[in-house]
């Protein structure tokens, strides 16, 4: 079987409309998942027991489910919930629920590098903050934040970039990400390998360039 | 002369571990006290007492008037009304030195950008590190970061200042530029509570000298008193000046 990737130059346009969708899911969910896992790390660390049991279990609970589970659920769920909340009965689309499952889904897993990133502040820090007159939210925000997240930089960005691959799953509910355009514009022409091929390849490409742009920012930063 | 801080009766525990039994003393204005003893004695947890990042479970810690025990105290208020420096000193690693000076001055105390950074340089002049304002703690020597602490402390004009053991973790030909910063806070009239080992530094500046050991105050007397008549003293402190001042 010869393969023909000719066709893959006039479907372009249509190819890059499909990874701007990818990437502008991307960075939603990788900035909402920083927000809610930053806070679900603090509840985890604070002195109410409440909040801490809380945000343990939300982590283990979305820790313990496939992901594929979680778009799908939230597909049917998040129109439906969010017709309640705004009384507006006009149907969301796939891309807002898809948001809304990986910025949950993924604040678990970001939550828990926060979490490593702020125990690895020492004690003293805080204290100083303390001693100066700053707040608890003060000390977190102007001091142990942004220390904590210089430090787990390397591993936010690791974990961005599995996401990144993960965001192919939306495919489940019809999506018109990267991979899903390329696996429909294949279909189409009749060049299914081809389209796969390529798209395999992009995905490879940028996973793998990030990763070792990723390797050296952690080189840097440990010296 | 009115007592600035008074300790009454502090008890703390660790779970069963008691760490503080029935400390009571107190820092009168303008007057220098340092706290010695060996370590674990609990001089280090008693300072931290006093502005609270230690809870106590029995006893009052009365500060300018206000208990630091009572929850309904403004902690943040009154900590920043009370300058501590640390052992490993804690300049924020993330910001520069003049940031370092003037985050809390802006963030706590409401100043000015230009007011808090005006001040933090005088104060940087004058513990002699004009010149570093632009560099990061990293870039500075132990002996240099504990001085931007020092000075980090003073912008915020405290009524007071808690020394936390501020030379133990230097190199010593960097002890004597922390002292000398030291010193001359005292001759300015500071209130001053330094958990020290620098038993050179208790004689020429301190008013008292407390001791402690296993938690409890064993001495507590003028300075004179303590260095002068050394029989005079519990055999457990006899022990401890014996072998710190050998050297």
């Amino acid at each position: 079987m010869a393969l023909d990737f000719s066709q893959i130059i006039p479907a372009l346009p249509g190819l890059a409309d499909g990874m701007a969708l990818t990437l502008k899911l991307l960075v939603m969910a990788v900035g909402g998942g920083v927000v809610l896992g930053t806070l679900l790390a603090l509840a985890r660390l604070s002195d109410n027991l409440l909040l801490s049991r809380l945000a343990k279990w939300y982590v283990n609970y979305f820790r313990s489910i496939p992901l594929l589970l979680v778009i799908s659920w939230f597909y049917l769920v998040v129109p439906m919930v969010l017709s309640w909340i705004t009384g507006d009965l006009t149907p969301v689309g796939a891309f807002t629920s898809c948001l809304v499952a990986f910025v949950m889904f993924e604040a678990a897993y970001f939550s828990e590098i926060v979490r490593a990133g702020i125990q690895s502040i020492s004690r003293g820090q805080i204290n100083a903050a303390y001693a100066l007159g700053m707040t608890y939210s003060q000390a977190m925000r102007l001091v142990i934040l942004p220390q904590a997240f210089r430090k787990m930089m390397p591993l936010l960005l690791q974990q961005s970039i599995i996401l990144f691959q993960d965001t192919s799953l939306v495919y489940a509910v019809g999506l018109m990400d990267f991979l899903n355009t390329a696996r429909s514009k294949g279909d189409i022409v009749g060049l299914p390998h081809e389209f796969l091929l390529f798209a395999g390849a992009v995905y490879f490409v940028i996973s793998f360039g990030a990763s070792q742009c990723v390797k050296r920012l952690q080189k840097r930063l440990a010296v | 002369m009115s007592a600035m801080i008074s300790i009454n009766n502090v008890s703390k525990w660790y779970g069963d571990f008691q760490v503080l039994t029935d400390c009571t003393t107190g820092v009168k204005k303008g007057e220098v006290v340092v706290v010695c003893g060996p370590s674990g004695s609990g001089k280090s947890t008693l300072i931290k007492c006093v502005n609270a990042l230690e809870p106590f479970q029995k006893g009052e810690i009365i500060v300018d008037g206000i208990s630091v025990g009572d929850p309904k105290t403004d902690l943040p208020k009154l900590r920043s009304r009370v300058g501590m420096v640390f052992q490993h000193f804690e300049l924020f690693p993330h910001l520069s030195i003049t940031e370092n000076l003037a985050i809390a001055q802006v963030k706590v105390l409401g100043r000015s950008q230009e007011e808090a950074r005006d001040k933090g340089l005088k104060l940087l002049d004058r513990v002699g590190l004009k010149a570093h304002a632009h560099k990061f703690p990293g870039q500075l020597s132990g002996g240099q970061q504990q001085r931007v602490a020092i000075a980090r402390a003073l912008a915020m004009d405290p009524i007071a200042m808690l020394f936390d053991e501020p030379t133990s973790a230097l190199d010593p030909e960097m002890i004597n530029e922390v002292l000398d910063v030291m010193t001359e806070l005292a001759q300015e009239g500071m209130t001053m509570m330094c958990v020290t080992h620098e038993m050179g530094f208790a004689r020429r500046v301190a008013h008292r000298v407390i001791f402690m050991d296993k938690g409890a105050i064993v001495e507590d007397c003028e300075k004179d008193a303590f260095f002068g008549d050394i029989n005079a003293r519990s055999e457990r402190a006899r022990q401890f000046l014996s072998k710190i001042l050998q050297h």
